[in-house]
């Protein structure tokens, strides 16, 4: 762990102005993350500006019957809010799916997004990393990479930068629910939708997600439905607790009678981002709940996935996993 | 009164009381005025050597006191010998900071020594190095052709290598009906005991050339060991220095040798003459000994009737380039099971690695783990029920050393344990049985485990306080030493538990072996019950000197201990106190030394083994593969069981590890670097709470006037030993898959 | 929340050391006034500044829970948290929890003699964490059944493997519905 400086931030427009003077400075909220990755020397700011005191720690109704999320909630206080657990049963899950007790009493909701992508080369400096090191080389692609992602890993130049994947449950049943996330920085507030937060590697791996420099994240806000009735979050890992995901899905269905109206379906563990498919959960649209309905939408969420190896499994774990997930949410048997 | 015995009750752990409250102490937690941290810097090459070691970013670093590198260590010990442990495998030792050769990923090559353990780490992440890298060796498979006997030393009395064939395997093989040939895989595993590898020495200044007391606490299963090492390789007289370990935060092997932070606190604590603690990372804790990966090849042939009539069991597992570890592995097939033909082969491959060292049940698990998953495939094949198809070929002699067994009740465990887990009501058919989506299977698999004893000595002393105080310089990693050791001498000597203590864990004490392979109860439990029947010889004859004394006519072997008096036998209430025993010593504690020696004349003529059957319930995700372990039930003959709640725990412990062992545990090697990539607690799996549900425990009756006085056999290896192998017979009964490559996870079930 | 996105820098600098701050912890009850760089963890700060050793180090990442402490009577792992950032805040460690008895005398807390009958531990490294996690699960009030013991307390390891007997500890405390299955 580097030396550093350490400011409490005791305002939102402090801790923007903190952060605005000095580039290398980083927020830190619950450090369950970044702590880790300084003490592993990947992370090295040379501020660190505390925002725990700021005033983002409430669970609110927003205007439109949806929900908003303090960005300093913890994960626990969120999984078991009475509105969450009743009316986002899906997220309570996902939530719970996640770390340990410990962690997520630590780690808050807005953190929950930043983490950074799970890859054993980016967390130990005597390998390459293009993530850590732009240019230095993917140790993954033609190594240990049994965690990895399948989907999303092309660059405009066509060789694979980054095959990392995002390591957060919470973010995929958020992209299920297509929460929306509030941000505040020195050119003033802005919305950004879930599905546009977190990016794809690209040519630019180093890069998790579109916030812009000095941005912070103030709340995260969940629309009106959360498919309550018909959901499932399924995480499969190698043991049965404490450990990142394989793969997991998150199924959300809105059904008429035995008629599908509405479907997402969010995968975790096989991308750079939690991964989403509108036009193959338009497939659904209209559609009997059924395992053959599932399996093709499942075949066609995977459409261009590639393993590298000893993750070229998960390709059919994630088909077999959405449509359990599906048969799930959909109640069937 | 006291409540004797005490032997063969479920008392709870004596210190208990220490770990939860927090009190008790590990070799991190010693404070002393002006400590000095040390952190330790790592190779991140595999092979090749350090060109330039560029420290004067960290030294420049206020608080930071000195740099240590191979270019700067003080003269030490030239000759390897010095470097030997008490568990060294033949070759030459690995010595930290020796020259600029690079022998392994992640070997040690700097020390930062600070003033903050914060300062250390962060100068210790401004050393850069530069390396002349040539190519490694670290994939076993790709150079199993290299494969070759070991050399042998010392560790090779208590490890033989595989006898000379016996019969005509392939003759009797090709002529078996029911024959049964595979491969079993596993990787490396790392012992990954709670506490991290620390040492603390405090030095004090002395005078003269001698140059000061060192006081080294120490992680270690044998400060005997340590204090051997320490001395001989910073040349310090024995007067001058002292290990002290008295709690220790799980071993399972790890600290069988004397790991880094030993050789590095001490040699900063030498040369700058301070005080001085050194904590490995948990990163680090991958980077020394591991149990190695193996291949092994089971074949096996079989009547038409089910008798097993060949064997043939071959592994070759990875070692270091500079000694050669070894295990038993294949020999238990040939101890277990009748065939007149039987071929056994062990070999080994150098690679780049650190090398290996004893992991729990070292090569018994891993033998096992294979050959008791081919025994099942041989029993299916047989169209014999597995259980059967071991007791239909069950030996009372061990026909390997063609001895008998001192004692062997594995078929009452095969009885009890199948009663317990309800095996007959398992429907024979693979893939039969389910619920929902889960796939239900019931495996099972035979344990077995050398009860080994070793020499070693204790001391006893009655107090002027009347209170008895034993100790022996012996570990306790968890396994229940003090509780157990507690009750033996309470039992010798007639006491109570509360006038009892027992001590454990320092060079002033009476030497003992290190904590491993089972034999600490045995070991230093005769150890114990011999120094208190010496002390009780010693008080009886001060008893018939004092005056008016009762016993003045009597022989020793009229007379009992009990409720802390001598009495006559004949006459209870003819008693003297052994308070007024030690009162009449002239007011000094009344002291007695011995060793307790394993009666080898008498050991030689037996094969002395612990057995077990072990039954484990698994579900299976028929799509999915996930696999869960719902139950295990696992019968132990294991001789006489001092404290059945310590005991239990044992097993228990071993259980959880058989879980880890079968489904999640692997150091997986990206062979790019040679280096261990999940070297960290998220991404090397061990079996964590919610992966255990129902373990049952069935100690069988077994006794044994053979392996010991106390005829006792060791549990902290055969509790683990057939786990595997029943998990994967079970994952077999469940989808009618063999995965045959440990872990079983889920991908390989898709 | 930003984290270092964009590489840092290389620090060209000199290395030097961050400047100390003045933290206030309410430990076990006492507050206390310490002089801390903020890279100090919580963790290192009660073994290493404040000598509370019954705290453990297992990994030092967040991944084993031995340092697992009650923060306003919550649990969290002291590793990942810098010591600067819980100023002002009551920390409850293994030390601070046993609890007065009807004399007034020091008595062990519930869970702790619990630990003690059901042998729910070996090597005792990880048992100070268990048993502050255990209590903060208490506290928390989200179990019904030994499963949920299961799952709650994953956040610990114990390689000595005594989950069972951990589970049978907590359950004779808690005394919760026996498992559904």
């Amino acid at each position: 762990m580097n030396s550093f400086a350490y400011t409490r931030a005791d305002g939102v427009t402090h801790a923007v102005a903190e952060r605005a003077d000095e580039s290398t400075a980083a927020f830190i909220a619950g450090g369950t993350n970044l702590i880790d990755l300084m003490k592993e020397n990947v992370a090295r700011p040379t501020r660190l500006i505390d925002i725990n005191r700021l005033p983002l720690t409430t669970i609110t109704d927003t205007e439109n019957g949806g929900l908003r999320l303090g960005a300093l909630v913890t994960n626990a206080d969120t999984a078991y809010d009475d509105k969450v657990a009743k009316n986002y049963p899906l997220l309570a899950e996902a939530i719970l799916a996640g770390a340990s007790a410990q962690l997520r009493n630590m780690a808050t909701d807005g953190g929950n997004l930043m983490q950074r992508t799970r890859c054993y080369y980016f967390y130990d400096l005597a390998t390459p990393c293009n993530k850590r090191e732009p240019g230095s080389g993917c140790s993954a692609i033609n190594g240990y990479n049994r965690i990895h992602a399948i989907l999303g890993t092309g660059s405009p130049t066509g060789d694979v930068q980054c095959i990392a994947t995002h390591p957060s449950d919470m973010c995929v049943a958020l992209a299920a629910l297509e929460a929306t996330v509030q941000v505040t920085g020195p050119d003033g507030d802005r919305t950004i939708p879930f599905a546009e937060f977190h990016r794809l590697p690209g040519d630019t791996p180093q890069i998790d997600n579109t916030l812009e420099a000095g941005e912070l994240i103030t709340a995260i806000d969940l629309p009106a439905n959360g498919f309550s009735k018909n959901y499932a979050y399924l995480k499969l890992r190698d043991r049965a607790s404490y450990a990142f995901a394989l793969v997991s899905v998150a199924a959300a269905l809105e059904m008429e009678g035995e008629t599908i109206v509405d479907a997402r379906i969010a995968l975790g563990g096989v991308a750079h981002k939690p991964w989403r498919r509108p036009e193959v959960e338009a497939m659904l649209h209209g559609k009997s709940a059924s395992n053959d309905v599932f399996q093709t939408v499942a075949d066609a969420m995977l459409d261009g996935a590639q393993g590298y190896g000893h993750n070229t499994f998960k390709l059919e774990l994630a088909k077999r996993a959405i449509v359990r997930a599906l048969a799930q949410a959909a109640k069937l048997n | 009164m006291t409540q004797q015995p005490y032997i063969g009750k479920p008392i709870n752990r004596l210190d208990g009381l220490d770990k939860v409250t927090g009190k008790a102490k590990y070799a991190a937690e010693f404070d002393t005025p002006d400590l000095l941290h040390g952190y330790v810097v790592n190779s991140t090459i595999a092979k090749g050597k350090i060109k330039k070691i560029n420290t004067q970013d960290a030294l420049s670093l206020p608080g930071v006191v000195k740099v240590f590198t191979h270019e700067n260590r003080p003269k030490l010990a030239w000759f390897d010998i010095n470097y030997k442990d008490q568990d060294a495998p033949p070759g030459s030792p690995f010595r930290p900071l020796r020259d600029a050769k690079i022998r392994y990923d992640a070997q040690p090559i700097a020390l930062v020594i600070a003033e903050t353990f914060e300062v250390a780490r962060y100068a210790a992440s401004l050393i850069t190095v530069e390396y002349e890298q040539v190519a490694h060796l670290s994939d076993l498979e790709a150079n199993r052709h290299k494969a070759r006997k070991a050399s042998s030393g010392m560790a090779t009395l208590l490890k033989p290598p595989p006898p000379k064939p016996k019969g005509n395997f392939e003759e009797a093989f090709n002529a078996a009906p029911h024959q049964v040939t595979a491969e079993y895989v596993h990787g490396m595993e790392h012992h990954n005991p709670m506490e991290m590898f620390a040492t603390t020495v405090v030095f004090e200044k002395g005078r003269g050339k001698s140059g000061g007391k060192y006081t080294v606490y120490d992680k270690t299963q044998g400060v005997t060991n340590s204090i051997l090492y320490a001395a001989q390789v910073f040349d310090i007289p024995f007067k001058n220095i002292r290990v002290v370990s008295p709690y220790v935060g799980g071993g399972f092997g790890s600290g069988l040798r004397p790991q880094y932070q030993l050789f590095m606190a001490m040699l900063a604590a030498q040369n700058l003459k301070r005080s001085v603690k050194v904590v490995l990372t948990r990163q680090q804790m991958f980077s020394f000994g591991h149990r190695p990966a193996t291949i092994q090849t089971v074949a096996l042939g079989a009547s038409a009737e089910g008798d097993m009539t060949a064997l043939y069991h071959s592994a070759v597992s990875e070692t270091s380039q500079f000694e050669d570890y070894t295990e038993v592995v294949v020999n238990y097939g040939g101890m277990l099971y009748p065939p007149e033909n039987v071929t056994l082969d062990h070999q080994l491959v150098p690679l780049d690695v650190s090398t290996p060292l004893d992991m729990r049940a070292p090569g018994g698990v891993t033998g096992m783990s294979a050959l008791e998953c081919a025994v099942d495939e041989l029993a299916f094949k047989a169209g014999i029920d597995p259980v059967e198809f071991r007791l239909q070929n069950y030996t009372d002699r061990d026909p390997l050393a063609d001895l008998p067994y001192s004692s062997k009740e594995l078929r009452e465990c095969f009885r009890q344990g199948a009663e317990r887990f309800g095996w007959l009501k398992r429907n024979p058919e693979p893939r039969s049985m389910r619920d929902g989506h889960q796939l239900v299977g019931g495996g099972m698999a035979t344990g077995i485990w050398e009860a080994n004893q070793m020499p070693a000595r204790a001391e006893a002393a009655l107090l002027v306080n009347g209170k008895l105080r034993v100790s022996s310089a012996t570990a306790d990693i968890g396994t229940g030493t003090y509780t157990i050791m507690t009750q033996i001498a309470a039992d010798t000597l007639g006491m109570s538990l509360d006038d009892v203590t027992f001590k454990l864990g320092d060079t002033d004490m009476p030497a003992a072996p290190i904590q491993g392979g089972s034999w600490t109860a045995a070991t230093v439990g005769t150890a114990v019950k011999t120094v208190c029947e010496g002390l009780a010889k010693k008080l009886f004859k001060l008893a018939r000197k004092m005056p008016d004394s009762p016993f003045a006519s009597a022989l020793f072997d009229e007379v009992v201990f009990a409720d802390k008096m001598i009495q006559l036998k004949k006459d209870s209430l003819m008693a003297v106190s052994l308070q007024s025993v030690v009162d009449s010593n002239g007011g000094a504690a009344v002291r007695h030394t011995s060793t307790g020696f394993p009666n080898i004349l008498k050991q030689r003529k037996y094969t002395r083994s612990a057995h077990s059957a072990v039954f484990a319930e698994v579900t299976v995700d028929e799509d999915l593969g996930t696999v869960r372990v719902t139950r295990i039930v696992s019968a132990i003959a294991g001789g006489r069981i001092l404290n059945p709640k310590t005991a239990r725990s044992q097993i228990l412990g071993g259980m959880v590890w058989g879980i880890g062992k079968a489904l999640e545990e692997e150091s997986v090697m990206d062979h790019q670097f040679g280096r261990i990539m999940n070297h960290n607690l998220a991404e090397y799996h061990v079996a964590v709470n919610a992966d255990v549900q129902a373990l049952d425990v069935i100690f069988v009756e077994e006794h044994d006037d053979i392996v010991n006085p106390l005829g006792v056999k060791g549990l902290g290896e055969i509790g683990l030993v057939g786990v595997p192998a029943a998990i994967a017979n079970a994952v077999f009964h469940a989808t009618g898959k063999r995965i045959r490559n440990l872990p079983i996870t889920l991908d390989k079930l898709l | 929340m930003t984290l270092t996105e964009k590489a840092a820098p290389p620090m060209k600098q000199p290395p030097s050391l961050p400047a100390m701050h003045t933290v206030k912890l309410t430990v076990n009850g006492t507050e206390t006034e310490l002089q801390l760089a903020p890279w100090t963890s919580l963790l290192d700060a009660l073994r290493e500044y404040m000598h509370l050793t019954g705290t453990k180090k297992g990994c030092d990442h967040g991944q084993c829970g031995a340092c697992t402490v009650l923060v306003n009577g919550k649990r969290i792992n002291a590793c990942l948290t810098l010591a600067i950032m819980q100023d002002g805040n009551e920390i409850t460690t293994i030390e601070g929890l046993s609890q007065k008895d009807a004399d007034g005398k020091d008595g062990l807390h519930p869970i702790q003699q619990a630990f003690m009958d059901h042998d729910a531990f070996q090597c005792g490294y990880c048992t100070p964490g268990q048993i502050c996690s255990a209590v903060g699960m208490m506290n928390e009030g989200h179990v019904k059944t030994a499963d949920d013991i299961r799952e709650l307390m994953s956040g610990n390891i114990c390689r000595c493997g005594a989950y069972t007997n951990i589970v049978d500890a907590i359950q004779s405390v808690m005394n919760p519905q026996p498992d559904a299955a």
